[in-house]
């Protein structure tokens, strides 16, 4: 297209064409003016972009059902936020601590655990941390329940007294009044429940934090939990029990001249209070939480939460490959309680035991479908196909029926005598259970890949090898052979991969030695609910099959593989 | 039949009053959860059409109690309950409970006392386990054994389960240490109130798998309720474990040569539960159907399709006889006298702390 721009000024000779080249040296215009590159991309873009529309909906699609919950699951494998959550205080106070077995923790930090706890069961959110610690430690899940009925008590020492000084500190509208800036006194005063309208929301009295520090900080919590979680009037609700353990601390804390400068409503008992306070019956958090429950006295847990108090762990990758942290780092467990690497390699080992079988069953049948005449080959095929269309849990059933001890194969080889009837084979609720099943099972998935690659082996060839003096065997191995590898490698990658995520087959005939790691990916997803585990075993399979993969790839090369053509 | 319409009739006109007042904030659609098979068809008859045809509200059953826990956790996450009543066992109620995905109940307020007044706390009693869990039936995991296949002696004891010479053959007991491993200390010589101390020392785990391990080659494991059943059918298995009315309904229902061993049963409960965080109108429809499924009559009619026993203790004198084949249904409850001389109730509060370790240990021991 320049050269119709450059056209316009007729070159007088040679030279001045030179020239004229020289100066027009520049990029290469389009006609609207732009360099041809730039144009030529945005041309390309805008179809890019067209043909990204048109597979949108696809990639939207994976995206958001596929890809988003893989990533959302496996994030949970390292995911451990609910300690620090809380028990922020505690976590907090903890890294004071060194951390020694044997030890436990100074008195700070036991205090901390009451405010955390106390605040966790109004929330319902400890016997979950409770249930989230016990897979680290055992108990833990009781620990946390009984701590939960127990922490009102703790407070209440210090609420009986205050209540027993004044009646005035038995009443929210008077911790209200005290607390609440006029404002929203004024509103809240006017605002009814049923008049559906939102409730006010609760507003610090000015400088009331800096007399009160501490109260303040946990009647902010308070009010936002009784208005937006339990939805009550907060103006009649009668404070939790750890306000006025709070209220005890600020009254014999270090505020002590701005309280005895305090003016403000309710000064009276508020100087009443601080005279009685110092006299008060006092709280030791400590043996309090060794009162209801003798563990907490110890240092598991407190080495258990230390453990477990960032943000990420890698608790369940150490855990789903049999191991532990402890306090020289990661050991391995117990041999009593190792599991998962017997697991992953017999999981590995009966794949490849499965997909060797579906070669050698599978590689005949395909050869025969490829070289009979169309129409009995079609015959056959639909022999092949039919079971790969029958429901999973239907052929799994079927073989518990065929192989179990009073089952039809042995009664047949009873039968027959090959076997004695008090004798009779083990062939389900092991690991030839599930080798047998799952070979039938994934055999369709080996036959019909091996099938479309020999199908486009032209029949000429074997003849020819033969006609040049070529064995049966020379001819099959050396010209046949090699030709069907593609097929064979696009039918084993298909069947190991799908036989190594197995779960159904194994559980329903693996028994205890047959089953596979994902039967236990499964239990921890539906029945212990250690989600974090499950992910990171997950992961670690994930890991498996991709290494797996690449191995393949480097070996035999993905070029090798055909599905067909 | 005609004894539960008029029942049913005389039950719809105590509650109609109260009904036509709350019909207008409740909704009028409900999705109940069970177990399927013959315990769902017990609520079926005695719970769900009644209520339906009082209330009119229309029930959308799903079989989805095997995995409510887990699934009640995604759903609370999503942020998304589609479900209204849940039927768990005991322990899941309690972990539902735990991770507050469960609402909490006031017994007294919510549910309906006893015909004689008692209030439905004391008239549960024992079976409130927790602040969530509406007690429903008291079904146990036991043994049945083939009568043909066990010589001239029966089995008495459930320690005969161990005694692979007296009854040589296959066993099914259930795939988690829950059950068995106090079957194997009880019949290690354990005394039955030491049971749980000695298990909660590794010592004690120890010696209860060793105990399993000497009938290990002759165990088949089973996850399902329906397996034992059918392995029992088959003859695959001279004795097995499962529960109590799955076992009736292979002896009484198909004729099959089996019979119980109530010896060292194991009590448990099925309860209701609603989730937490349902909104107004669905919460208010849930409590009005377990006030409804829950009361003395509706426990005591559930009994005459299913052999578990109702979990209160007005509903027991009203058990009768089976709707279809007209048997007294007593003698088949697990809580009757000749068949509770030795039961477990089963430990929800040791299990719930050493499940996960005692699990890891039992099921690294079956993969050895």
């Amino acid at each position: 297209m320049s050269d119709v721009n450059n056209a316009t000024t007729a070159p007088v000779s040679a030279l001045e064409a030179e020239r004229a080249d020289r100066e027009n040296s520049g990029p290469m215009l389009a006609a609207d003016g732009t360099p041809l590159k730039r144009s030529l991309n945005r041309a390309l873009r805008r179809q890019k972009f067209r043909a990204l529309l048109l597979i949108a909906p696809l990639l939207i699609f994976v995206l958001v059902t596929f890809i988003a919950p893989i990533v959302d699951m496996l994030f949970r494998s390292v995911e451990n936020e609910i300690v620090q959550d809380t028990l922020p205080r505690t976590t907090a106070a903890l890294k004071e601590w060194d951390g020694q077995p044997g030890t436990t923790p100074e008195a700070p930090v036991y205090k901390a655990l009451y405010q955390d706890i106390a605040i966790a069961q109004e929330r319902k959110l400890h016997t979950r941390l409770g249930s989230r610690l016990n897979y680290e430690l055992t108990g833990a899940s009781s620990m946390f329940r009984k701590s939960g009925r127990g922490v009102d008590d703790i407070g209440e020492v210090y609420q009986d007294q205050f209540e027993d000084l004044n009646a005035f500190w038995k009443k929210g509208e008077n911790w209200n009044e005290v607390f609440g800036s006029d404002a929203w006194l004024a509103q809240i005063k006017d605002w009814k429940k049923a008049s559906g309208t939102a409730q006010p929301a609760f507003e610090m009295r000015d400088g009331i934090a800096g007399v009160f520090p501490e109260t303040a900080t946990y009647y902010t919590i308070f009010a936002d939990f009784v208005q937006n979680v339990d939805e009550d009037n907060l103006y009649k609700e009668d404070p939790w029990p750890l306000i006025y353990s709070s209220f005890y601390d600020d009254l014999t804390g270090d505020t002590a001249a701005a309280i005895a400068s305090y003016s403000g409503p309710g000064a009276t008992e508020i100087a009443e209070a601080a005279a009685a306070a110092p006299d008060f019956e006092t709280v030791d958090y400590k043996a309090a939480f060794t009162k209801i429950d003798k563990d907490w006295g110890v240092s598991p847990i407190w080495e258990t939460i230390r453990a477990y108090s960032p943000k990420f762990t890698n608790g369940y990758f150490l855990n789903s490959i049999d191991m532990q942290k402890s306090a020289d780092g990661p050991e391995f467990r117990p041999e009593n309680q190792r599991i998962y690497g017997t697991l992953f390699l017999r999981t590995l080992f009966m794949s490849v035991v499965i997909t060797v079988s579906c070669i050698i069953l599978g590689y005949p049948v395909g050869w025969i479908l490829a070289n009979l005449p169309a129409r009995t080959a079609n015959l056959l095929m639909i022999l092949v196909l039919l079971p790969f269309w029958t429901s999973l849990l239907v052929r799994t059933s079927a073989w518990k029926v065929m192989l179990q001890q009073q089952g039809v194969v042995n009664d047949t080889l009873v039968w027959l005598g090959v076997v004695a009837d008090d004798s009779r084979l083990a062939l389900i609720n092991n690991q030839t259970g599930t080798i047998i099943a799952m070979t039938h099972i994934l055999l369709p998935f080996m036959i019909l890949p091996l099938y479309s690659v020999m199908k486009t082996v032209p029949p000429s060839y074997l003849r020819a090898a033969k006609s040049l003096g070529a064995t049966n065997w020379t001819a099959f191995w050396r010209v046949y052979f090699p030709q069907s590898v593609p097929g064979i490698g696009a039918g084993s990658i298909l069947v190991f991969i799908l036989s190594i995520g197995y779960y159904i087959t194994p559980e329903i005939v693996g028994g205890t030695t047959g089953t596979f790691i994902s039967n236990r990916i499964a239990y921890h997803i539906s029945s212990s609910l250690n989600w974090g585990l499950a992910a990171a075993l997950g992961a670690i399979l994930l890991a498996v099959v991709l290494g797996l993969y690449y191995a393949y790839d480097k070996i035999v090369g993905i070029d090798n593989v055909k599905l067909g053509g | 039949m005609k004894f539960t319409t008029t029942l049913l009739a005389s039950s719809a006109l105590t509650v109609a009053s109260g009904m036509a007042f709350a019909d207008a904030h409740m909704a009028n659609e409900m999705t109940i959860i069970s177990w399927g098979g013959a315990y769902s068809n017990s609520q079926q008859k005695a719970y769900n059409e009644p209520y339906a045809e009082m209330t009119g509200v229309k029930i959308i059953n799903d079989e989805s109690s095997a995995e409510a826990v887990s699934k009640l956790r995604a759903m609370n996450e999503a942020n998304n309950i589609t479900w209204d009543v849940v039927d768990v066992t005991a322990a899941d109620s309690i972990r539902l409970c735990d991770e507050g995905l469960a609402m909490e109940i006031d017994f007294d307020e919510q549910l309906a006392a006893a015909p004689d007044g008692t209030s439905a706390s004391d008239d549960f009693g024992d079976t409130l386990i927790n602040d969530c869990a509406i007690p429903q039936i008291v079904f146990s995991t036991t043994f049945g054994y083939r009568t043909d296949l066990v010589g001239d002696t029966p089995p008495t004891s459930v320690c005969d389960v161990f005694d692979t010479t007296a009854y040589p053959g296959k066993r099914a007991l259930e795939k988690r240490p829950i059950g068995n491993m106090e079957w194997a200390l009880l019949c290690d010589g354990v005394a039955k109130d030491e049971i749980y101390d000695v298990l909660a020392t590794p010592e004690g785990q120890q010696k209860a798998l060793d105990k399993l391990e000497t009938i290990k080659d002759d165990v088949i494991w089973w996850n399902a309720g329906a397996d034992t059943p059918q392995l029992l059918a088959d003859g695959e298995v001279v004795m097995g474990s499962t529960y109590n009315g799955r076992l009736f309904s292979v002896i009484v229902e198909q004729e099959q040569p089996v019979a119980m061993l109530w010896d060292g049963q194991m009590f448990d409960l099925d309860v209701w539960i609603i989730p937490a965080g349902l909104p107004d109108d669905r919460k208010a429809r849930a409590l009005d159907y377990v006030k409804f499924a829950t009361d003395t009559q509706r426990l005591a009619d559930q009994a005459k399709y299913i052999s578990y026993g109702p979990a209160r203790a007005s509903s027991a004198p009203l058990v009768g006889k089976h709707a279809e084949l007209g048997i007294e249904m007593a003698p088949h409850m697990p809580t009757d006298p000749a068949n509770s001389k030795n039961t477990f109730f089963f430990n929800y509060t040791f299990w719930a702390d050493y499940r996960d370790d005692v699990d890891a240990k039992f099921q690294a021991w079956l993969a050895q």
